[in-house]
């Protein structure tokens, strides 16, 4: 068998349908063998649009996803996506094709050391050096990339390998000594966080993106219903808890509702889930929670204690810790009135501190646009986002009540991550509306996947927010910089519904607030990639606003009591 | 004070470079990195100096440990532990000097290597202060070059 079937066959193996890629000189052999594979492979029209389409795949699906490039600019056109999927944890594997063997090191035609570039934003990377270790290899890449903490995986295969003559042998029992990630939490430390939590009065849920990679959000809604903890959420772990429940806090931080980042800094006891206590969502170290024991679970020994000092570390699957939790706050003697002033409290600040906004007659709010996506699929589409003040509306603004229906791009904040993401969203779930909110910014950073999405009749919509403004840093220049729009004002704005329709997508431009929930039915009922285009009010601000490095309790647009 | 990492790591392309790199990016600064294989030929041990005031051990050894092809990881307590460093030193001398020198190279231990009509060549191994000891001393000479190996170590014991 030929290298490249093997890789097939491995692929295969690791039970991947799916794969999103575009062909150069270096894998003409693998492609040769996609030719007769029954893999689905999506043509991109341009690498990293493979990888972030990976990505969202992944992080609708949860399983791993799966990009192909050549070797040189293809491999490094995927970097930012493999940056992407590195920072926000999602299981991936990267393939890339390289320079023969004989030729690595000698600056051949389109050889890039892609192991190397990607060293610091992989969680590991093989280069292939013999055909015989492919089963292996591939075997190894998608069980490091799906467990423990996932992330993605490189996998560098020169040319030559993939035409190497070898004799197809599965790969055997994976042995990785250096790799052997906790699952199961320390008993004792199980025990003292269950006592910590009968303890509290002012007790806070803070949720990220590992209950959803861990699927631990039942066990998680039973704990907050079992104490009556309210919990706030990161942007990693939006839909990990009800929104509609009311011991919702939404999302803490810098964007955060005015009560999440009320009740965090008043908690006494702050019960980290799957998140990583990141700046975005501290603010200020020094004033971050003070009064609160810090309980942190998380899957990765390296994120407890790394930025805010933990009393009971817990390193384990927030599935199991917590199903854990409750069975020992189960066999405890136990109060849930004991949280109900605390639960007035919070009830108090919803009360004062709403999200809210200005409705300013002759203009199109972006928040009300985010709220009409919401009603009409009621609450319950796949919301992908680009980067900037429509990503932060759509955290807000939208209902989010299940887990993998928020995939956005939170640690690397990656403009041109939503739209291609939304497309491996569909492919993973075609059955889910799934809708883009894009800023007119970001979404041209990958607007040529319009071309993948209408070749493969992948009915995504794509919502854009269009302000004419790089918003989210004209925000900052406007609040902190005077007012000095400095190269944030983009002008020469194409017609996106014209781009649309050239594509063969359906376009439209709203310009009118009446026209909003039209359009977005339109969309939904043409079953065809559809670009809406809302021109919204141009320089309107996200509120509440954490300003960098501040406390979280000292809000813009949040009265602080 | 100086912490001393003893990591065994898979003997595999690209490990080295993965440390390496993690301490870069991390803002960790290695004072000495000494590889070589271990009595499994397919592990490597790695012995690493670094200033604990400068980087909390525990972030540093809790990163190292993500690193796959990282096995195992001893921050040795200098209490239990053996230590040596390998140094070589020339020396520049005149024969008037060259009786101290061989002097002092003696009441360490140290061996002459190479002698050279201006210059002497010793070898020192022992602990990093003896090295910094013996190092001092000489340098009034004129230390004419220095290469050192970085420590290794091994524990005290049957273990
Ligand atoms: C690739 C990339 N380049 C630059 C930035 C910095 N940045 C963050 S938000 C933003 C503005 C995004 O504009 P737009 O997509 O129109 O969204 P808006 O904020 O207007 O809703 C920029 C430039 C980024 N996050 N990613
Ligand atoms: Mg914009």
């Amino acid at each position: 068998m030929k290298g490249s079937e093997v890789i097939i066959e491995s692929l295969k193996a690791a039970g991947v349908d799916v794969v999103f890629g575009l062909p150069g000189g270096m894998v003409i052999p693998l492609y040769d063998a996609i030719y007769d594979s029954d893999l689905k492979h999506f043509l991109v029209r341009h690498e990293q649009g493979a990888a972030h389409m990976a990505d969202g795949y992944a992080r609708a699906t949860g399983k791993t996803g799966v990009c192909i490039a050549t070797s040189g600019p293809g491999a490094t056109n995927l970097v930012t996506g493999i940056a992407n999927a590195y920072m926000d944890s999602t299981p991936m594997v990267a393939i890339t094709g390289q320079a023969r063997t004989d030729l690595i090191g000698t600056d051949a035609f389109q050889e890039a050391d892609i192991t190397g570039i990607t060293e610091p934003i992989v969680k590991h990377s093989y280069l292939i050096k013999s055909a015989k270790d492919i089963p292996r290899v591939f075997k190894e890449a998608f069980y490091i990339a799906s467990t423990g903490r996932p992330g993605p995986v490189l996998i560098d295969i020169p040319s030559d390998i993939q035409l190497a003559d070898i004799e197809y042998k599965p790969a055997g029992r994976i042995d990785l000594p250096g790799y052997k990630p906790t699952v199961k939490g320390h008993k004792k430390q199980i025990k003292s966080a269950a006592r910590a939590v009968a303890a509290a009065e002012r007790p806070v849920l803070y949720a990220g993106g590992g209950i959803i990679a861990a699927g631990a959000e039942k066990e998680l809604l039973a704990l907050a219903k079992l104490m009556k903890i309210p919990v706030t959420t990161t942007l990693m772990g939006l839909g990990c808890f009800p929104e509609d429940n009311d011991l919702s806090l939404g999302m803490l931080g810098m964007h955060g509702t005015g009560y999440a980042n009320y009740a965090v800094t008043h908690s006494d006891l702050l019960i980290g889930v799957g998140a990583r206590f990141d700046d975005r969502v501290t603010g200020k170290l020094a004033t971050f929670a003070k009064n609160a024991r810090k309980i942190h679970i998380d899957m990765d020994p390296a994120e407890i204690s790394k930025n805010v000092p933990i009393d009971i570390p817990i390193v384990g699957d927030a599935r199991d810790v917590l199903a854990g939790i409750l069975a020992e706050l189960k066999t405890m003697k136990r109060d849930p009135k004991k949280t109900a002033p605390w639960l007035d409290q919070v009830i108090a600040w919803k009360k004062k501190h709403p999200l809210h906004y200005k409705d300013l007659k002759g203009s199109i709010m972006p928040q009300y646009v985010i709220e009409e996506i919401n009603r009409i699929t009621r609450s319950d589409a796949i919301i992908c986002t680009d980067v900037g003040q429509h990503q932060m509306w759509s955290a807000l603004f939208y209902t989010h009540t299940k887990p993998r229906h928020f995939i956005s791009s939170g640690g690397l904040g990656t403009m041109g991550f939503g739209f291609p993401a939304s497309i491996g969203a569909k492919v993973g779930r075609p059955r889910q509306t799934v809708i883009d909110v894009a800023g007119d910014g970001s979404f041209q950073m990958n607007i040529q996947e319009l071309a993948t999405a209408v070749c493969y009749d992948i009915p995504v919509i794509v919502c854009i927010l269009n302000n004419g403004f790089l918003g989210m840093v004209r925000q900052w220049q406007e609040l902190f910089w005077n007012k000095r729009y400095s190269e944030t004002v983009i002008s020469c704005q194409p017609d996106f519904a014209g781009v649309a329709d050239a594509y063969g997508a359906l376009g439209i431009t709203i310009t009118d607030k009446k026209d909003v929930g039209e359009a977005i039915r339109t969309a939904i009922k043409a079953r065809k990639p559809a670009v809406l285009d809302f021109h919204v009010k141009q320089e309107e601000n996200v509120f509440p606003m954490v300003p960098a490095g501040q406390s979280i309790d000292e809000m813009i647009g949040g009265h602080k009591t | 004070m100086k912490h001393t990492l003893s990591v065994l790591v898979e003997n595999k392309p690209g490990v080295l470079a993965r440390i390496a790199g993690l301490f870069s990016r991390r803002g960790f600064n290695i004072d000495s990195l000494a590889v070589g294989v271990t009595e499994d030929p397919n592990v490597s041990r790695m012995t690493i100096t670094l200033d604990q005031q400068e980087h909390p051990i525990e972030q540093v050894t809790k990163q190292l440990h993500k690193l796959i092809n990282v096995i195992k990881i001893t921050d040795l307590d200098p209490e239990r532990t053996v230590s040596r460093e390998l140094a070589l030193m020339k020396v520049s001398t005149d024969p008037k000097s060259r009786g101290e020198v061989m002097q002092i190279a003696e009441i360490f231990r140290a061996n002459i290597l190479d002698v050279g009509k201006k210059s002497l060549t010793v070898e020192i191994t022992g602990t990093t202060a003896k090295i910094e000891a013996f190092e001092q001393l000489l340098r009034p000479h004129g230390l004419l070059e220095i290469v050192r190996t970085g420590r290794i170590a091994i524990e005290r014991g049957e273990k």
